[in-house]
Protein backbone atom coordinates (compact mmCIF):
# COMPACT_ATOMS: atom_id res chain seq x y z
CA UNK A 1 0.00 0.00 0.00
CA UNK A 2 1.18 3.52 -0.69
CA UNK A 3 -0.50 5.85 1.57
CA UNK A 4 -4.51 5.83 3.07
CA UNK A 5 -7.41 7.66 1.50
CA UNK A 6 -10.84 8.79 2.77
CA UNK A 7 -13.10 11.89 2.56
CA UNK A 8 -12.01 14.95 4.58
CA UNK A 9 -13.74 16.00 7.75
CA UNK A 10 -13.33 19.70 8.21
CA UNK A 11 -13.58 20.79 12.17
CA UNK A 12 -14.43 24.03 12.53
CA UNK A 13 -12.42 23.95 16.12
CA UNK A 14 -9.58 22.20 17.65
CA UNK A 15 -10.65 18.59 18.83
CA UNK A 16 -8.72 16.88 21.91
CA UNK A 17 -9.32 13.10 21.17
CA UNK A 18 -9.35 12.39 25.10
CA UNK A 19 -12.64 13.75 26.07
CA UNK A 20 -13.66 14.64 22.42
CA UNK A 21 -13.44 11.11 20.55
CA UNK A 22 -15.03 7.78 21.81
CA UNK A 23 -12.95 5.02 20.50
CA UNK A 24 -15.36 2.39 20.78
CA UNK A 25 -17.64 3.88 18.39
CA UNK A 26 -15.59 6.65 16.73
CA UNK A 27 -17.49 9.36 17.41
CA UNK A 28 -16.88 13.32 18.53
CA UNK A 29 -18.34 13.40 21.88
CA UNK A 30 -16.84 16.70 23.34
CA UNK A 31 -20.39 18.56 24.19
CA UNK A 32 -18.51 22.00 23.37
CA UNK A 33 -17.51 20.94 20.05
CA UNK A 34 -19.82 22.12 17.10
CA UNK A 35 -19.63 19.04 15.39
CA UNK A 36 -20.55 16.94 18.16
CA UNK A 37 -22.15 13.37 17.03
CA UNK A 38 -19.87 13.69 13.83
CA UNK A 39 -17.94 10.36 13.42
CA UNK A 40 -14.44 10.59 12.83
CA UNK A 41 -13.58 6.61 11.24
CA UNK A 42 -11.94 6.04 8.49
CA UNK A 43 -11.95 10.22 7.57
CA UNK A 44 -9.39 12.40 7.09
CA UNK A 45 -9.64 14.63 9.71
CA UNK A 46 -8.59 17.86 9.31
CA UNK A 47 -7.99 21.15 12.28
CA UNK A 48 -5.75 23.96 12.62
CA UNK A 49 -4.35 22.32 15.68
CA UNK A 50 -4.59 19.37 18.50
CA UNK A 51 -5.87 20.69 21.61
CA UNK A 52 -5.96 19.37 25.00
CA UNK A 53 -5.22 16.31 27.19
CA UNK A 54 -2.32 14.40 27.02
CA UNK A 55 -4.22 10.81 27.06
CA UNK A 56 -5.12 12.12 23.34
CA UNK A 57 -2.29 9.36 22.42
CA UNK A 58 -3.90 6.61 24.38
CA UNK A 59 -7.29 7.06 22.62
CA UNK A 60 -5.88 6.85 19.70
CA UNK A 61 -3.79 4.16 19.71
CA UNK A 62 -7.02 2.24 21.06
CA UNK A 63 -9.39 3.56 18.30
CA UNK A 64 -6.67 1.76 15.83
CA UNK A 65 -6.94 -0.99 17.98
CA UNK A 66 -10.82 -1.19 17.90
CA UNK A 67 -10.70 0.13 14.18
CA UNK A 68 -12.83 3.11 14.74
CA UNK A 69 -9.60 5.63 13.87
CA UNK A 70 -9.80 8.18 11.13
CA UNK A 71 -7.69 7.27 8.18
CA UNK A 72 -5.03 10.52 9.25
CA UNK A 73 -5.30 13.41 10.34
CA UNK A 74 -4.11 16.78 9.03
CA UNK A 75 -2.64 20.31 10.94
CA UNK A 76 -1.83 23.39 10.67
CA UNK A 77 0.83 22.69 13.41
CA UNK A 78 3.00 19.76 14.40
CA UNK A 79 1.50 17.59 17.24
CA UNK A 80 3.50 15.43 18.94
CA UNK A 81 1.27 13.53 21.23
CA UNK A 82 -0.52 12.59 17.84
CA UNK A 83 2.46 11.53 16.16
CA UNK A 84 3.50 9.68 19.45
CA UNK A 85 0.21 8.11 19.33
CA UNK A 86 0.42 6.97 15.85
CA UNK A 87 3.91 5.65 16.27
CA UNK A 88 2.64 3.29 19.25
CA UNK A 89 -0.47 2.05 17.36
CA UNK A 90 1.87 1.17 14.54
CA UNK A 91 4.36 -0.42 16.73
CA UNK A 92 1.60 -2.14 19.01
CA UNK A 93 -0.57 -2.67 15.65
CA UNK A 94 1.17 -2.49 12.54
CA UNK A 95 -0.94 0.25 11.34
CA UNK A 96 -0.27 3.70 11.57
CA UNK A 97 -2.64 7.36 11.45
CA UNK A 98 -0.40 9.89 9.22
CA UNK A 99 -0.48 12.90 10.88
CA UNK A 100 0.55 15.46 8.56
CA UNK A 101 1.17 19.21 9.04
CA UNK A 102 0.11 21.86 6.28
CA UNK A 103 0.69 25.52 5.80
CA UNK A 104 -2.08 27.21 7.01
CA UNK A 105 -3.43 27.96 3.18
CA UNK A 106 -3.40 24.02 1.73
CA UNK A 107 -4.86 23.54 5.15
CA UNK A 108 -7.89 26.24 4.58
CA UNK A 109 -8.52 25.05 1.01
CA UNK A 110 -9.64 21.67 1.78
CA UNK A 111 -13.16 21.32 1.41
CA UNK A 112 -15.16 19.10 3.63
CA UNK A 113 -15.95 15.68 2.04
CA UNK A 114 -13.13 15.93 -0.27
CA UNK A 115 -11.83 12.53 -1.42
CA UNK A 116 -7.76 12.99 -0.33
CA UNK A 117 -5.08 10.61 -0.86
CA UNK A 118 -2.63 10.66 2.21
CA UNK A 119 1.06 9.47 0.56
CA UNK A 120 3.28 7.51 3.01
CA UNK A 121 5.87 10.39 2.04
CA UNK A 122 3.61 12.62 3.78
CA UNK A 123 2.24 14.41 0.29
CA UNK A 124 -1.83 14.92 0.32
CA UNK A 125 -3.72 14.77 -2.77
CA UNK A 126 -7.12 15.18 -4.26
CA UNK A 127 -8.39 11.37 -4.98
CA UNK B 1 14.35 4.58 23.19
CA UNK B 2 12.71 4.65 19.82
CA UNK B 3 9.59 6.51 20.49
CA UNK B 4 11.86 9.11 22.51
CA UNK B 5 13.85 9.59 19.20
CA UNK B 6 10.47 9.36 16.99
CA UNK B 7 9.66 12.46 19.40
CA UNK B 8 12.85 14.48 18.65
CA UNK B 9 12.18 13.81 14.51
CA UNK B 10 8.82 15.41 15.34
CA UNK B 11 9.99 17.64 17.13
CA UNK B 12 13.00 18.97 14.93
CA UNK B 13 15.39 18.65 17.84
CA UNK B 14 18.60 17.63 17.15
CA UNK B 15 19.79 16.52 20.45
CA UNK B 16 18.49 15.05 23.68
CA UNK B 17 18.88 15.67 26.77
CA UNK B 18 18.47 14.46 30.86
CA UNK B 19 15.54 14.63 33.06
CA UNK B 20 15.83 14.91 36.65
CA UNK B 21 11.95 13.32 36.85
CA UNK B 22 9.19 12.39 35.53
CA UNK B 23 4.93 12.40 36.23
CA UNK B 24 3.33 9.68 34.17
CA UNK B 25 -0.15 9.82 32.70
CA UNK B 26 -0.09 6.27 30.99
CA UNK B 27 -1.87 4.62 33.98
CA UNK B 28 -5.34 5.55 33.35
CA UNK B 29 -7.13 2.54 31.56
CA UNK B 30 -8.23 3.76 27.96
CA UNK B 31 -9.12 0.50 26.84
CA UNK B 32 -6.56 -2.39 25.58
CA UNK B 33 -4.44 -0.74 24.32
CA UNK B 34 -3.09 0.94 27.56
CA UNK B 35 -2.31 -2.69 28.83
CA UNK B 36 -0.99 -3.89 25.56
CA UNK B 37 1.73 -0.72 25.38
CA UNK B 38 2.79 -1.54 29.10
CA UNK B 39 2.98 -5.31 28.36
CA UNK B 40 5.56 -4.77 26.15
CA UNK B 41 7.71 -2.56 28.70
CA UNK B 42 7.41 -4.93 31.24
CA UNK B 43 7.86 -8.30 29.19
CA UNK B 44 10.97 -6.62 28.23
CA UNK B 45 12.35 -6.11 31.77
CA UNK B 46 11.95 -2.29 31.76
CA UNK B 47 12.52 -0.31 34.97
CA UNK B 48 11.53 4.02 35.45
CA UNK B 49 15.62 5.43 34.91
CA UNK B 50 14.00 8.74 37.41
CA UNK B 51 12.42 9.46 39.85
CA UNK B 52 8.48 9.09 38.58
CA UNK B 53 5.43 10.15 40.30
CA UNK B 54 2.43 8.56 38.46
CA UNK B 55 -0.96 10.46 37.33
CA UNK B 56 -4.41 9.24 38.27
CA UNK B 57 -5.94 5.94 37.23
CA UNK B 58 -9.02 4.49 36.37
CA UNK B 59 -10.16 3.76 40.28
CA UNK B 60 -9.59 4.44 44.09
CA UNK B 61 -7.41 1.91 44.89
CA UNK B 62 -7.64 3.34 48.70
CA UNK B 63 -12.11 2.98 48.29
CA UNK B 64 -12.62 0.46 45.54
CA UNK B 65 -16.62 0.68 47.28
CA UNK B 66 -17.05 4.26 45.53
CA UNK B 67 -16.80 2.54 41.87
CA UNK B 68 -20.12 2.11 40.49
CA UNK B 69 -19.73 0.98 36.93
CA UNK B 70 -18.50 -2.37 35.04
CA UNK B 71 -16.30 -4.65 37.22
CA UNK B 72 -14.60 -5.32 34.03
CA UNK B 73 -12.82 -1.69 33.31
CA UNK B 74 -12.04 -1.49 36.70
CA UNK B 75 -10.14 -4.78 37.02
CA UNK B 76 -8.67 -3.95 34.13
CA UNK B 77 -7.48 -0.55 35.17
CA UNK B 78 -6.24 -1.63 38.50
CA UNK B 79 -4.22 -4.19 36.91
CA UNK B 80 -2.59 -1.17 34.59
CA UNK B 81 -2.06 0.77 37.46
CA UNK B 82 -0.67 -2.02 39.10
CA UNK B 83 2.12 -2.36 35.72
CA UNK B 84 3.18 0.91 36.21
CA UNK B 85 3.98 0.41 39.55
CA UNK B 86 5.88 -3.00 38.25
CA UNK B 87 8.28 -0.49 36.23
CA UNK B 88 9.58 1.51 39.61
CA UNK B 89 6.92 4.07 39.38
CA UNK B 90 5.62 5.73 42.73
CA UNK B 91 1.84 4.48 43.95
CA UNK B 92 0.79 8.32 43.88
CA UNK B 93 -1.91 8.60 41.51
CA UNK B 94 -2.32 11.96 41.88
CA UNK B 95 -2.96 14.43 38.48
CA UNK B 96 -1.51 17.35 41.44
CA UNK B 97 2.31 15.87 41.91
CA UNK B 98 3.13 19.66 42.42
CA UNK B 99 1.29 19.16 45.70
CA UNK B 100 3.72 16.39 47.00
CA UNK B 101 6.78 18.54 48.94
CA UNK B 102 9.14 15.48 47.50
CA UNK B 103 8.06 16.21 44.01
CA UNK B 104 8.08 19.76 43.22
CA UNK B 105 11.20 20.10 40.46
CA UNK B 106 12.82 23.64 41.01
CA UNK B 107 13.69 27.00 38.92
CA UNK B 108 15.26 26.32 35.58
CA UNK B 109 14.82 21.32 35.98
CA UNK B 110 14.18 19.81 33.06
CA UNK B 111 11.84 17.12 33.53
CA UNK B 112 8.78 14.98 31.65
CA UNK B 113 6.06 15.56 32.78
CA UNK B 114 2.30 14.15 31.50
CA UNK B 115 -1.21 15.37 32.27
CA UNK B 116 -1.94 18.65 31.05
CA UNK B 117 -3.05 20.75 34.19
CA UNK B 118 0.66 19.57 35.70
CA UNK B 119 2.51 20.14 32.34
CA UNK B 120 1.02 24.10 32.72
CA UNK B 121 1.63 24.04 36.47
CA UNK B 122 5.12 22.77 35.85
CA UNK B 123 6.46 25.30 33.56
CA UNK B 124 4.21 28.55 35.13
CA UNK B 125 4.35 28.14 38.59
CA UNK B 126 7.38 26.39 39.40
CA UNK B 127 9.64 27.46 36.62
CA UNK B 128 10.51 23.61 36.04
CA UNK B 129 10.71 22.96 32.39
CA UNK B 130 8.91 20.38 30.43
CA UNK B 131 6.77 20.29 27.12
CA UNK B 132 3.67 18.46 26.72
CA UNK B 133 4.81 14.84 27.19
CA UNK B 134 1.65 12.61 26.19
CA UNK B 135 0.67 8.93 26.99
CA UNK B 136 3.25 6.23 26.16
CA UNK B 137 5.67 9.33 25.84
CA UNK B 138 5.86 9.93 29.19
CA UNK B 139 6.73 6.58 30.46
CA UNK B 140 9.37 6.45 27.88
CA UNK B 141 11.17 9.24 29.33
CA UNK B 142 10.91 8.00 32.37
CA UNK B 143 12.61 4.83 31.62
CA UNK B 144 15.80 6.30 29.73
CA UNK B 145 15.76 9.35 31.48
CA UNK B 146 16.40 11.48 27.64
CA UNK B 147 13.98 14.00 25.96
CA UNK B 148 14.47 15.42 22.57
CA UNK B 149 16.06 19.37 23.59
CA UNK B 150 12.82 21.42 22.14
CA UNK B 151 10.04 23.14 22.72
CA UNK B 152 9.92 24.50 26.31
CA UNK B 153 13.18 22.77 27.48
CA UNK B 154 14.84 25.60 26.07
CA UNK B 155 14.55 29.18 27.32
CA UNK B 156 13.73 30.79 24.55
CA UNK B 157 10.35 29.25 24.13
CA UNK B 158 9.42 30.33 27.10
CA UNK B 159 9.35 34.06 26.47
CA UNK B 160 5.57 35.46 26.17
CA UNK B 161 4.44 36.90 22.74
CA UNK B 162 1.07 37.46 23.95
CA UNK B 163 -0.27 40.30 26.66
CA UNK B 164 -3.33 39.50 28.38
CA UNK B 165 -4.87 42.06 31.02
CA UNK B 166 -8.50 42.26 31.81
CA UNK B 167 -10.40 45.08 30.63
CA UNK B 168 -11.67 48.32 33.36
CA UNK B 169 -15.04 47.06 33.13
CA UNK B 170 -13.83 43.69 35.07
CA UNK B 171 -14.99 44.89 38.63
CA UNK B 172 -12.73 44.58 41.62
CA UNK B 173 -14.30 42.08 43.63
CA UNK B 174 -14.25 39.69 40.99
CA UNK B 175 -10.59 40.03 40.09
CA UNK B 176 -9.90 38.99 43.61
CA UNK B 177 -11.99 36.36 43.78
CA UNK B 178 -11.16 32.67 43.31
CA UNK B 179 -13.92 32.08 40.68
CA UNK B 180 -12.10 34.17 38.37
CA UNK B 181 -9.27 32.36 37.60
CA UNK B 182 -10.66 29.00 36.27
CA UNK B 183 -13.02 31.39 33.78
CA UNK B 184 -10.24 33.48 32.91
CA UNK B 185 -8.36 30.28 32.11
CA UNK B 186 -11.09 29.14 29.79
CA UNK B 187 -10.64 32.43 27.72
CA UNK B 188 -6.68 32.42 27.94
CA UNK B 189 -7.04 28.96 26.23
CA UNK B 190 -9.06 30.29 23.45
CA UNK B 191 -7.18 33.16 23.28
CA UNK B 192 -3.07 31.51 23.08
CA UNK B 193 -3.99 28.13 21.80
CA UNK B 194 -0.21 26.73 22.18
CA UNK B 195 1.30 30.09 22.38
CA UNK B 196 3.17 31.25 25.56
CA UNK B 197 1.02 34.39 27.37
CA UNK B 198 1.62 36.74 30.07
CA UNK B 199 -1.78 37.86 31.95
CA UNK B 200 -0.50 41.62 33.38
CA UNK B 201 -2.26 43.49 36.23
CA UNK B 202 -2.82 41.45 38.70
CA UNK B 203 -1.82 41.94 42.46
CA UNK B 204 1.35 39.83 43.26
CA UNK B 205 1.71 36.69 44.99
CA UNK B 206 -1.40 35.11 43.37
CA UNK B 207 -1.78 32.03 45.21
CA UNK B 208 -1.05 28.88 44.02
CA UNK B 209 -4.37 27.59 43.67
CA UNK B 210 -5.53 30.42 41.62
CA UNK B 211 -2.41 29.51 39.25
CA UNK B 212 -3.42 25.62 39.18
CA UNK B 213 -6.88 27.21 38.26
CA UNK B 214 -6.07 29.06 35.79
CA UNK B 215 -3.49 26.57 34.19
CA UNK B 216 -6.09 23.75 34.12
CA UNK B 217 -8.91 25.48 32.90
CA UNK B 218 -6.70 26.39 29.96
CA UNK B 219 -5.07 23.22 29.01
CA UNK B 220 -8.52 22.30 28.14
CA UNK B 221 -9.69 25.04 26.45
CA UNK B 222 -5.93 25.41 24.65
CA UNK B 223 -3.03 23.53 24.52
CA UNK B 224 -1.59 26.12 26.96
CA UNK B 225 1.69 24.22 28.38
CA UNK B 226 2.65 27.86 30.07
CA UNK B 227 1.82 30.68 31.46
CA UNK B 228 3.18 33.88 33.11
CA UNK B 229 1.18 35.72 35.69
CA UNK B 230 3.35 39.24 36.35
CA UNK B 231 4.34 39.23 40.03
CA UNK B 232 3.50 35.55 40.58
CA UNK B 233 4.92 33.34 38.58
CA UNK B 234 8.79 32.78 38.49
CA UNK B 235 10.53 33.23 35.46
CA UNK B 236 7.95 36.94 35.27
CA UNK B 237 8.68 39.15 37.99
CA UNK B 238 7.80 41.81 35.53
CA UNK B 239 6.55 42.21 32.08
CA UNK B 240 9.72 42.87 30.45
CA UNK B 241 11.06 39.35 32.21
CA UNK B 242 8.08 37.53 30.78
CA UNK B 243 8.88 39.00 27.14
CA UNK B 244 12.61 38.31 27.34
CA UNK B 245 12.91 42.30 26.83
CA UNK B 246 11.27 41.73 23.60
CA UNK B 247 8.21 43.40 21.90
CA UNK B 248 5.02 41.08 21.86
CA UNK B 249 2.95 39.92 19.29
CA UNK B 250 0.11 41.23 20.58
CA UNK B 251 -1.27 43.08 23.59
CA UNK B 252 -5.07 42.21 24.35
CA UNK B 253 -8.15 43.58 26.71
CA UNK B 254 -10.38 40.25 28.17
CA UNK B 255 -13.82 42.42 28.68
CA UNK B 256 -16.37 41.44 31.23
CA UNK B 257 -18.95 40.33 28.42
CA UNK B 258 -16.32 37.57 27.56
CA UNK B 259 -15.37 36.05 30.68
CA UNK B 260 -19.38 35.80 31.50
CA UNK B 261 -20.08 34.19 28.10
CA UNK B 262 -17.03 31.77 29.35
CA UNK B 263 -18.63 31.48 32.54
CA UNK B 264 -22.09 31.00 31.17
CA UNK B 265 -20.87 27.80 28.79
CA UNK B 266 -18.99 26.07 31.36
CA UNK B 267 -23.17 25.42 32.53
CA UNK B 268 -24.70 22.71 30.11
CA UNK B 269 -27.80 22.35 32.72
CA UNK B 270 -31.08 24.65 32.55
CA UNK B 271 -32.97 25.11 36.38
CA UNK B 272 -31.67 24.25 39.44
CA UNK B 273 -32.50 20.77 39.83
CA UNK B 274 -29.09 18.79 41.47
CA UNK B 275 -28.29 15.52 41.64
CA UNK B 276 -24.20 15.97 43.03
CA UNK B 277 -21.36 18.41 43.95
CA UNK B 278 -17.81 17.23 42.09
CA UNK B 279 -15.24 19.73 44.12
CA UNK B 280 -11.21 18.71 43.65
CA UNK B 281 -10.22 18.87 39.60
CA UNK B 282 -7.33 18.93 39.55
CA UNK B 283 -7.22 17.27 42.87
CA UNK B 284 -7.76 19.32 45.71
CA UNK B 285 -4.63 20.73 47.88
CA UNK B 286 -4.35 20.56 51.59
CA UNK B 287 -5.19 25.02 51.60
CA UNK B 288 -8.34 23.25 49.31
CA UNK B 289 -9.38 20.80 51.45
CA UNK B 290 -9.25 23.21 54.37
CA UNK B 291 -11.20 25.95 52.96
CA UNK B 292 -14.53 23.39 51.63
CA UNK B 293 -14.29 21.85 55.30
CA UNK B 294 -14.74 25.71 57.00
CA UNK B 295 -17.46 26.14 54.47
CA UNK B 296 -19.28 23.64 54.87
CA UNK B 297 -18.80 24.59 58.94
CA UNK B 298 -21.25 22.26 60.74
CA UNK B 299 -23.86 22.26 58.38
CA UNK B 300 -24.66 18.59 55.94
CA UNK B 301 -24.68 17.82 52.41
CA UNK B 302 -28.65 17.44 51.16
CA UNK B 303 -29.62 13.72 51.55
CA UNK B 304 -30.79 13.37 47.61
CA UNK B 305 -26.92 15.39 46.64
CA UNK B 306 -24.09 13.45 46.16
CA UNK B 307 -20.89 15.47 46.96
CA UNK B 308 -17.95 14.35 46.52
CA UNK B 309 -14.06 15.75 46.44
CA UNK B 310 -11.12 14.38 44.55
CA UNK B 311 -7.97 14.67 46.18
CA UNK B 312 -4.49 12.83 45.97
CA UNK B 313 -3.84 9.90 48.39
CA UNK B 314 -0.62 11.75 50.06
CA UNK B 315 -2.58 14.91 50.76
CA UNK B 316 -5.62 13.67 51.78
CA UNK B 317 -3.81 11.93 54.85
CA UNK B 318 -2.09 15.26 55.54
CA UNK B 319 -5.18 16.52 56.45
CA UNK B 320 -7.31 14.64 59.17
CA UNK B 321 -9.08 17.10 60.68
CA UNK B 322 -10.57 18.88 57.39
CA UNK B 323 -11.25 15.10 55.84
CA UNK B 324 -12.81 14.24 59.49
CA UNK B 325 -15.14 17.55 59.09
CA UNK B 326 -16.24 16.91 55.32
CA UNK B 327 -16.65 12.80 55.69
CA UNK B 328 -19.27 13.84 58.92
CA UNK B 329 -20.91 16.52 56.92
CA UNK B 330 -21.67 13.69 54.34
CA UNK B 331 -19.00 14.63 51.81
CA UNK B 332 -17.18 11.31 50.35
CA UNK B 333 -13.35 11.96 49.91
CA UNK B 334 -12.42 10.08 46.21
CA UNK B 335 -8.79 9.62 45.78
CA UNK B 336 -6.30 8.06 43.03
CA UNK B 337 -8.86 8.98 40.27
CA UNK B 338 -11.31 11.67 39.49
CA UNK B 339 -15.07 11.95 38.93
CA UNK B 340 -14.79 12.56 35.24
CA UNK B 341 -13.10 9.53 34.63
CA UNK B 342 -14.32 6.77 36.77
CA UNK B 343 -17.88 6.04 36.83
CA UNK B 344 -18.18 7.00 40.60
CA UNK B 345 -21.09 9.48 40.34
CA UNK B 346 -24.04 8.44 42.90
CA UNK B 347 -27.53 10.15 41.39
CA UNK B 348 -27.30 11.66 38.24
CA UNK B 349 -30.83 12.62 37.74
CA UNK B 350 -30.37 16.68 37.73
CA UNK B 351 -26.82 18.95 37.75
CA UNK B 352 -23.84 18.30 38.87
CA UNK B 353 -22.47 20.96 40.09
CA UNK B 354 -18.41 22.40 40.45
CA UNK B 355 -15.76 24.78 41.39
CA UNK B 356 -14.02 23.01 38.46
CA UNK B 357 -13.80 24.84 34.80
CA UNK B 358 -11.80 21.61 33.97
CA UNK B 359 -14.40 19.41 35.22
CA UNK B 360 -17.02 21.33 33.60
CA UNK B 361 -15.22 21.02 30.43
CA UNK B 362 -14.84 17.01 30.05
CA UNK B 363 -17.69 15.90 31.93
CA UNK B 364 -20.79 16.50 29.49
CA UNK B 365 -18.73 14.31 27.35
CA UNK B 366 -16.90 11.70 29.34
CA UNK B 367 -20.15 10.97 31.70
CA UNK B 368 -22.81 12.25 29.81
CA UNK B 369 -24.12 14.55 32.65
CA UNK B 370 -25.27 18.17 33.29
CA UNK B 371 -23.07 20.70 34.80
CA UNK B 372 -23.89 23.72 36.40
CA UNK B 373 -20.75 25.88 37.14
CA UNK B 374 -19.98 27.98 40.10
CA UNK B 375 -17.65 29.02 42.92
CA UNK B 376 -16.52 27.12 45.78
CA UNK B 377 -19.10 28.61 47.88
CA UNK B 378 -21.68 28.35 45.38
CA UNK B 379 -21.19 24.62 45.05
CA UNK B 380 -20.89 24.05 48.91
CA UNK B 381 -23.81 26.03 49.46
CA UNK B 382 -25.69 24.03 46.60
CA UNK B 383 -24.57 20.37 48.20
CA UNK B 384 -26.18 22.22 51.22
CA UNK B 385 -29.94 23.40 50.41
CA UNK B 386 -30.02 20.53 47.82
CA UNK B 387 -30.70 22.76 44.22
CA UNK B 388 -28.13 25.28 42.46
CA UNK B 389 -27.61 28.22 44.20
CA UNK B 390 -26.08 31.15 42.45
CA UNK B 391 -24.78 34.03 43.70
CA UNK B 392 -24.36 36.25 40.29
CA UNK B 393 -23.09 39.53 42.52
CA UNK B 394 -19.37 39.33 41.46
CA UNK B 395 -20.43 38.71 37.62
CA UNK B 396 -22.50 42.11 37.81
CA UNK B 397 -25.40 39.91 36.81
CA UNK B 398 -29.00 41.37 37.34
Amino acid sequence: MTGVSGRALVLDEPLSLWGGMDPTTGELIDAHHPQRGARLTGRVVVMPSGRGSSSSASVLAEAVRARTAPAAILLGEPDLILAIGSAVAEELYGVAVPIVVLPADRLAAIRDGTALLIGRDGSVKTA
Amino acid sequence: MRLVVRAAEATGATELIDVSGAHVDSCLYHGEASLDFVDRLVDGGARVGVPTTLNVGAVDLIHPETYRGDPRTAERGRLLMDRYRALGARATFTCAPYQLADSRPSLGEQVAWGESNAIAFCNSVLGARTNRYGDFLDIAAAITGRVPYAGLHRTDARRATIVLRLAPDVPDALRDADVLFPVLGIVLGRRAGSAVAAIDGFPSGQSEDRLKALGAAAASSGSVAMFHVVGSTPEAPTLEDALHSDQPDAVEHIGLAELRVARDQLSTARGDQLAAVSLGTPHASAAQLRGYAALIADRRVHPDVHCLISTGRDVLVSQPQAAGRLRDAGVELLVDTCSYIAPVLRYTDGAVMTDSAKWAHYAPGNVGVDVAFGSARECIDSAVSGRVVRDGSLWGDS
